[in-house]
């Protein structure tokens, strides 16, 4: 049991909820960009919520199945497609052997996860099957998937088996059998704002008040220069009011930090363990996914709340996981 | 437990211990002390912390840390901190491990010892000398996985970093960076000036402890010929 990559894509890697354990030991945590997504393109197909998946990244590839197979796409909309129909996202989808899965032009952030029922079958390394492409290990090979590339898959879960005789009922002579149901919009990341809220970092007041009030008011550009380790952001230099030297201590997503040049990196997934530079801000990590799906080239901006308003923030997040989790279990 | 450190924190899901704002030995072994009690305290909700010079971060869930919203996260972590911290000083303290790292210096493992040595118009003995002379402490592990951050290197061979950073700087390469001076552990881009290589794996993903070295470790340089850099690197490269 297997899919193949005909086309790689941008940038296509596996990943899970990341390595833990290990930041002691200067290891970069790695894992999907925008968790929420992968936890949930799995709990469509019947997995929990930590299995590995497929990480899609703006120009998406060409898969083939070598087997029929459960399947659920979430986060950012590719405008993907089965056999060149269009198929829906954030539902499970029934794809029989030989089917062709692609991607078109992104419509909506930038960012897919692909689960399959039962989940790719990949080794874990150090606790994660998450592909970290600097330490070149996770995923397939600690590499970005290429052209050619097969990677095998577990049998279909208990709870994705019911899924597909559910879906099969409904048999219509096409090639993919896809739910008529999704889950409710509210329940989902909204991907739409490019206002992130963030919390002032612990060397806040460093900066001189003029780019104090920059930070949480202008826009910034996301530059071409960013990546799964960080977003390089340009808008306004943010001054320090004097020059300080900080000693490097842990930095982790969400972390923005400010280097000399006066332009501030958020940085994300691929971040290194720790940093030195004066750290401005941090986002809530209730707004991880709305970030995670910024793409290079649009607009970024700063919204001020306090620490317990993110970590409120965070815990309706996870509730609203739960009443997900409770709806399918309902469903099937 | 006097009040020696400080709590803030870092974003919802990490809480910040610090210790000081300088390097020196009595706050690294403080942090020692305390990872160390971590270790065996870590409670649930707690996901991973990391030491660095004077702090130590400890990551955790808000979800789980407030019992699934019943309690204030920050808060509840914070209090358990705090009793960790003042439970601390009956713990015994860490012993220091030794640990010899064999360095091939200069030639094609080494391309910037010359320049090191005339930097500081000294021959190229004399730089590997005061190399291995020094014992270096491992303050903390970042940048990259297994990269230690070394105090110890003598002034006498502080170097300034290269103009322009080599795109790759191959996996064992030793280096000097202004009065830092350490291992590269992976494959990387980087600016320092590179004195030798050693042939041992500072990182490791197959092995329970992935990084071979740990903050704390007392490390010394030891000068190997290019012929036991060969057969050391077999070796390890067997066992990996």
């Amino acid at each position: 049991m297997s899919i193949k990559v005909i086309r790689p894509g941008l940038l296509t890697t596996i990943q899970d909820i990341g390595r833990h354990g290990y930041q002691k030991d200067g290891m970069i945590v790695s894992g999907a960009m925008d968790k929420v997504a992968l936890r949930i393109a799995n709990l469509l197909v019947g997995n929990q919520e930590n299995r590995p998946v497929i990480e899609i990244t703006l120009m998406g590839p060409k898969i083939e199945f070598q087997q029929d197979a459960l399947i659920a796409l979430t986060g950012g909309d590719l405008s993907p497609t089965v056999n060149d129909e269009a198929v829906k996202m954030w539902r499970p989808l029934y794809v029989k052997k030989g089917s062709v899965l692609q991607f078109g032009v992104p419509t909506l952030g930038c960012r897919s996860y692909l689960s399959v029922s039962g989940a790719f079958n990949v080794p874990a390394i150090m606790g994660s099957t998450s592909t970290s492409l600097r330490a070149r290990i996770g995923g397939l090979h600690g590499k970005a998937l290429q052209s050619g590339d097969e990677i095998l898959t577990h049998p279909p879960t208990e709870i994705g088996e019911v899924i597909i005789k559910k879906l099969l009922k409904k048999q219509t002579g096409r090639s993919f059998q896809q739910a008529f149901w999704t889950i409710h919009p509210k329940l989902l990341p909204s991907y739409e704002t490019p206002i992130i809220r963030a919390m002032k970092g612990a060397e806040f007041d460093w900066f001189i008040e003029e780019s104090q009030q920059h930070f949480f008011q202008q826009e910034f550009d996301v530059t071409p220069q960013s990546d799964r380790m960080g977003y390089r952001l340009k808008g306004k230099k943010l001054v320090l009011g004097e020059e300080k030297e900080l000693l490097s201590s842990a930095v982790t997503f969400g972390t923005i930090q400010v280097p000399k040049e006066g332009q501030p990196i958020v940085l994300l997934a691929d971040h290194q363990t720790t940093g030195g530079y004066p750290r401005i801000g941090q986002v809530a990590t209730a707004d991880f996914s709305a970030l995670a799906q910024v793409s290079p080239g649009k607009k970024v901006s700063f919204q001020a709340i306090s620490l317990d308003e993110a970590q409120h923030l965070y815990m309706e997040q996870e509730k609203k996981i739960n009443h997900i989790k409770r709806a399918l279990r309902m469903k099937i | 437990m006097s009040n020696d450190y400080r709590l803030y924190p870092l974003g919802d899901s990490g809480i910040v211990v610090s210790f000081g704002d300088e390097i020196n030995f009595d706050i690294h072994k403080r942090i020692q002390q305390f990872t160390q009690v971590l270790e065996q305290s870590l409670c649930k909700g707690m996901i991973e912390y990391v030491p660095a010079f004077t702090t130590v971060t400890i990551y955790y869930d808000p979800w789980v840390m407030s019992e699934k919203g019943k309690r204030n996260p920050y808060t509840a972590i914070s209090t358990y901190i705090e009793k960790l911290l003042f439970h601390q000083e009956e713990k015994s303290e860490a012993v220091a491990r030794q640990i010899e790292i064999p360095v091939c210096y200069g030639g094609k493992y080494g391309p910037d010892l010359e320049k090191v040595a005339a930097f500081h118009s000294l021959t190229l003995e004399e730089v590997i000398r005061i190399h291995t002379n020094g014992e270096y402490l491992v303050y903390m592990i970042g940048f990259v996985p297994g990269f230690p951050y070394l105090g110890g290197m003598s002034e006498e061979i502080a170097t300034p970093r290269k103009e322009s950073p080599r795109n790759s700087i191959p996996k064992g390469s030793v280096g000097i960076a202004g009065i830092q001076t350490g291992v590269y552990p992976i494959e990387t881009p980087g600016g320092w000036q590179l004195i030798g290589r050693t042939p041992l794996s500072l990182f490791n993903p197959e092995k329970d402890s992935p990084s071979l070295l740990q903050a704390g470790d007392r490390i010394r340089f030891v000068s190997i010929s290019e012929t036991e850099y060969e057969a050391q690197k077999e070796v390890d490269e067997d066992e990996y």
